[in-house]
């Protein structure tokens, strides 16, 4: 068992014609992902790497059955890729693309709040249920299947620390990149929701960092809803205010956002948070251990 | 993106956001004009620096000089705007540096009955913008904001729909607004809603926002930042910008495609990924160390781009190590390992460097550093690499 994504799962790569979306498209063809199809307008009746390209996402789900998408179209046209992937009713939908305005991110929030779409992005390296699906651009040998599920707000970060559970022999049910942007698809909260339901789960280990509030959101949620261990990293202890650490949601304003409230917040929920962002395998082996 | 006072008042201005006549002025004696064509008894002069704090905030040279001076002739005008042009602003925003002030703006002054705040940003957890209102204009609104949480007043409102004259109405009615200054406050409000939407702005901010003896709403102060995602679609914005406000290294990394921002310590870093990056300085500082900058370097960059990431690292005179962390993911440890020694051809390393390699191709890379000669630190893992580097920076 896994959240969100699995070995049936049959996956459309929006933008398969541009450079990443058909780089992309042969890592996850070679990992086993079902890629049944691609969509750029215009391009329909070619080929990407064996894979059909069609004009619609609705006539490439009519076409190969799809229920999910990863979409690598430039940041002008992700708010309308998302939309009409949603529009289509592929159920996940993950967004790659980095640099979306967050008007736009606004507006896609607001009408996929009515839809039975689950969005993870943008701005994020995808969702991996590892030997089964990858969906992004994450290197998938560094996956290993077993029982911790790991959210994250950024890429290499997570890349750094599925490799320590790897290392430690802690496979991973599915690792989802939320992304690194003020406006994302799903929080911490929603992909908790989903490991607290997920029997092949057995704790989660959760890596975000500096703005916002959702951690301390997903802090208070787990102290009153989440049954799992769960452990922690939170980057950007050392980050000035004001400055924003590249990515669009990693800023300290107004006072909020800073790691030291996060930090206390985690831990005062009772997770395991590692000091170091080499302790963050370590810091999940001590939180399964404490059960 | 950052923009100063007197252009966002100019875009205030185009959306009917009502705000003081002024004039800029970049010499003593077009401000001593700009105060006679006003011609009121009182001005005031603004020195126009991106940083907040200005009329806290004193001139270097002359520790007197506040940014924002009231002015009651021309002799008095050109004479404020002598010491402020051309000199340095310190304010509690600049940090001990300051900036150096180039243009002032000449103000009429006006008759204030009231101050109020103003401000506009996305939030986060609404996916919304939210339009913020307080009585406590004219203060630190973050100071209000932890102390007196319940003088700040919020209205989300729906960018398609734009604020609805009720949330105005009600916000209003909580500023303590009656009679004509309801319905000014309806157009001011709705209107400062359209520049924040219309123009993808991250924030729009009003401190103070006078209302006047007259019961008129008047933006006294302007702040604009722009979401920096969403300037393909404002090429406007562009004549807007002031490079001289900005840290230069910060720029040429910028036209570069990476992602830094200069700090104050002596490691400097060189990582893919933003979210490493951070975790990289942070781990530094555990290990003692302090680090010189953020550097993300992306997830594909090339040879030329990591040389030109040395080239600014490197320029950084308090830069006495250098660690670089790459998690290899899409980017092959091999492409960096040669862009290193690229690097080192080019730009020459004057001190210690400190790798460590993890990923994709990760044997490959390090043999080729290791069989290049060049004198290479290598780590195995985050915690030795921190150790080496901190020790190399105060070796």
């Amino acid at each position: 068992m896994s959240i969100l994504v699995d070995k049936d799962t049959r996956v459309l790569c929006q933008g398969i014609t541009g450079n990443a979306g058909h780089f992309h498209t042969k890592h996850c063809l070679e990992y086993g992902t079902k890629i049944v199809g691609g969509v750029t307008p215009g391009k329909g009746g070619s080929e990407v790497e064996g894979v059909p390209v069609f004009d619609t996402v609705c006539e490439a789900v009519e076409k190969t059955g799809a229920d999910a998408t990863m979409i690598f179209v430039p940041p002008a046209f992700t708010a309308d890729a998302i939309l009409e992937a949603a529009d289509a009713g592929i159920r996940t939908v993950v967004a790659i693309t980095e640099g979306v305005p967050v008007l736009d991110m606004v507006r896609v929030a607001d009408v996929l709040a009515r839809s039975s779409s689950r969005l993870i992005g943008p701005n994020c390296p995808g969702v991996i249920t590892p030997e089964a699906c990858k969906i992004g651009i994450m290197p998938g040998y560094i996956h290993k299947s077993g029982p911790i599920g790991v959210i994250s707000r950024s890429g290499t970060l997570t890349y750094e620390a599925v490799w320590q559970l790897t290392s430690l022999g802690l496979g991973q049910s599915t690792c989802v990149g939320l992304g690194g942007d003020p406006i994302v698809g799903s929080s911490f909260i929603d992909l908790l929701e989903l490991f607290e339901n997920d029997p092949a789960t057995e704790g989660v280990l959760m890596m975000g960092e500096i703005g916002g509030t959702a951690e301390e959101e997903a802090a208070a949620y787990i102290s009153q809803h989440f049954s799992k261990p769960v452990a922690a990293f939170i980057a950007g202890r050392t980050a000035p205010p004001g400055k924003r650490m590249g990515h669009a949601g990693a800023i300290i304003s107004g006072g909020k956002g800073t790691a030291a409230d996060k930090v206390a917040a985690l831990e005062a929920a009772g997770i395991v948070v590692a000091e170091s962002p080499a302790d963050m395998g370590a810091a999940m082996q001590r939180a399964m251990g404490r059960q | 993106m950052k923009i100063h006072e007197y252009q966002a008042k100019k875009i205030f201005q185009d959306f009917g956001v009502e705000v003081p006549r002024g004039i800029v002025a970049d010499t003593p004696q077009s401000a001593a004009n700009a105060y006679s064509e006003l011609g009121g008894s009182v001005a005031v002069v603004k020195a126009q620096i991106h940083a907040g704090g200005r009329g806290k905030g004193t001139i270097k040279e002359h520790p007197d000089q506040h940014g924002v001076e009231l002015v009651r002739s021309t002799q008095e005008t050109a004479d404020v705007a002598g010491r402020l042009l051309g000199h340095t602003l310190v304010t509690v925003q600049t940090g001990p540096e300051g900036q150096v002030v180039r243009r002032v703006l000449v103000e009429e002054g006006c008759d204030i009955a009231r101050e109020l705040y103003l401000g506009i940003v996305v939030d986060r957890a609404a996916a919304r913008p939210v339009l913020m209102a307080s009585s406590q204009g004219g203060m630190d609104i973050e100071k209000v904001a932890a102390e007196t949480p319940h003088l700040i007043f919020h209205k989300a409102f729906d960018p398609s729909v734009g604020l609805m004259p009720y949330q105005a109405r009600k916000l209003a009615q909580k500023l303590e607004l009656a009679g004509t200054s309801v319905r000014a406050a309806d157009r001011f409000m709705r209107a400062l809603c359209r520049v924040f939407v219309d123009n993808d702005c991250s924030l729009v901010e009003i401190n103070p926002l006078v209302v006047t003896g007259g019961g008129e709403l008047l933006a006294l102060d302007a702040k604009m930042n722009f979401d920096d995602n969403a300037l393909f679609r404002h090429g406007e914005f562009a004549a807007l910008r002031d490079l001289s406000e900005e840290e230069p290294a910060e720029v040429r990394a910028g036209e570069e495609g990476l992602s830094y921002v200069k700090l104050d310590g002596n490691i400097g870093c060189l990582v893919n990924g933003a979210g490493l990056a951070m975790s990289t300085m942070d781990l530094i500082k555990l290990h003692g160390g302090e680090p010189a900058n953020f550097l993300d370097v992306g997830g594909g960059a090339n040879v030329h781009q990591v040389t030109e990431a040395f080239r600014i690292l490197l320029a950084d005179g308090n830069v006495k190590a250098v660690l670089v962390n790459i998690f290899g993911g899409i980017m092959r440890c091999t492409t960096i390992a040669e862009a290193i020694l690229a690097a080192y051809k080019s730009v020459g390393f004057n001190v210690p460097l400190v790798v460590r390699l993890e990923g994709t191709e990760v044997q490959e890379g390090r043999r080729i550093l290791a069989e290049s000669g060049v004198n290479i630190i290598g780590a195995e893992g985050l915690t030795d690499a921190a150790k080496k580097v901190v020790a190399a920076a105060t070796a």
